[in-house]
């Protein structure tokens, strides 16, 4: 049961094995955006794994990157299509990062060092426990830069009109790109002193 | 010709992949420990950018938009077939790739040797198909205004990592917290560069 959690923090995709750091951080501006890419990234992961694992024993292993590309951009096309019906304004913010989750390293990463070699049970929970790990990481940053950065979480104003009044500013560092990266960096800052802390 | 050269010069310093969409990350944070290796990657990228963005840029107009197809026939004019862009994309990178990799390895065996073994890796670098999605995205009236913007992207990624993996040697002998060390610094330090980066808005 362990070793199943291990992703949402010891094992985490982003923090620990440096996996799908790729489009994680460009849709992570506001909230909303970064939850619908992690719940799609969740459903698209456990369902590959799943479909990779249940026919791992009949794929070439020649062949095996282009079966996993295959099946992977089969099921993004679906979510992709699922989101531009349902929600749309999200979908176009998230442009071509719906898209890029074929190549994101964490679903290839699980296909390749989890599902072609366990049960297709043990491949459902891998994959979405690391989807969820994922998301984890993706709704940690989004709150700080929605929040800091236009006082909205959920495009709910937080930062009651009174403190604009009185002189307090949005930090519009933290809409910009580069910042993603700066926080995830404390993250992983934390992350790391933490487990050295608990290890001792 | 002035346009070319402005959609070259946007896509290297103001669109750059790696700064402005964090895209190949990943290979970007692991293969970016020494110099030499950084730049053949990079070159590589270049190359495969350079090669299959132009190439999806044909397929996705003379096949997969709305009413693409009105060449074959009239009848066919209002077929749309964009939904199959990403399946379709994947495979003419994946394809390309592997066809690029036998043509080096027959005849040029010292490119192959530099280049080689970063090639398959590439496959299933998100840059790779972020730049065919992107282009689709920007509507280039024609191909080589795509392949300009290929090449701009591909020199924008070479630069990153060949700067990120200079700063990295160097990094060795800085004293960092060691919690930092390795990735959490590696992060820190694209983000700073990104920064810089964005000093190239204006122009």
């Amino acid at each position: 049961m362990k070793s199943y959690l291990g992703p949402l923090n010891r094992d985490n995709p982003i923090l620990t094995q440096t996996l799908g750091v790729c489009s994680a951080l460009a849709v992570t501006a506001q909230l909303k955006p970064a939850v619908v890419m992690a719940l799609s990234v969740t459903v698209v992961c456990a369902i590959s794994n799943l479909i990779i694992s249940l026919i791992r024993n009949t794929i070439p292993p020649r062949v095996r990157i282009i079966v996993q590309l295959l099946v992977v951009s089969t099921l993004v096309i679906m979510v992709d299509q699922v989101l531009q019906a349902t929600f749309y304004d999200v979908s176009k913010m998230l442009s071509v990062f719906v898209g890029l989750i074929i190549t994101n390293c964490i679903i290839m990463g699980r296909l390749e060092g989890f599902a072609l070699s366990h049960t297709p049970g043990a491949s459902l929970v891998d994959g979405l426990m690391n989807g969820l790990g994922y998301g984890l990481v993706l709704v940690v940053v989004a709150i700080f830069r929605e929040l800091l950065g236009s006082g909205t979480l959920w495009n709910h104003q937080l930062i009651p009109s009174s403190f604009y009044e009185s002189g307090y500013l949005n930090n519009g560092l933290m809409i910009l790109p580069p910042m993603a990266l700066i926080l995830v960096g404390g993250l992983v800052w934390i992350q790391q002193g933490t487990r050295k802390s608990s290890e001792k | 010709m002035k346009e070319l050269f402005d959609i070259f010069v946007r896509s290297v310093f103001i669109d750059n992949m790696v700064f402005a969409y964090f895209l190949g990350m990943c290979s970007y944070l692991v293969i970016s420990k020494e110099v030499k290796t950084a730049f053949g990657l990079g070159l590589a990228v270049c190359f495969v950018l350079a090669i299959t963005v132009p190439l999806n840029y044909l397929i996705d107009k003379y096949l997969l938009q709305e009413g693409a197809l009105s060449w074959l026939s009239s009848r066919m004019a209002d077929v749309d077939l964009s939904y199959l862009t990403l399946i379709i994309f994947i495979a003419v990178i994946a394809g390309t790739v592997q066809l690029l990799e036998m043509v080096i390895e027959r005849y040029t065996p010292g490119l192959y040797l530099s280049l080689g073994i970063f090639l398959p890796l590439i496959a299933v670098n998100c840059a790779i198909l972020g730049g065919s999605l992107f282009m689709q995205e920007r509507h280039f009236p024609t191909v080589i205004h795509s392949f300009s913007y290929a090449l701009g992207s591909g020199i924008g990624w070479l630069l990153a990592i060949v700067a990120f993996a200079a700063i990295r040697e160097r990094l060795k002998y800085a004293d960092i917290p060691k919690p930092l060390e390795g990735k959490g610094i590696a992060y820190i330090i694209t983000g700073l560069l990104g920064i810089g980066f964005m000093a190239f808005l204006g122009i």
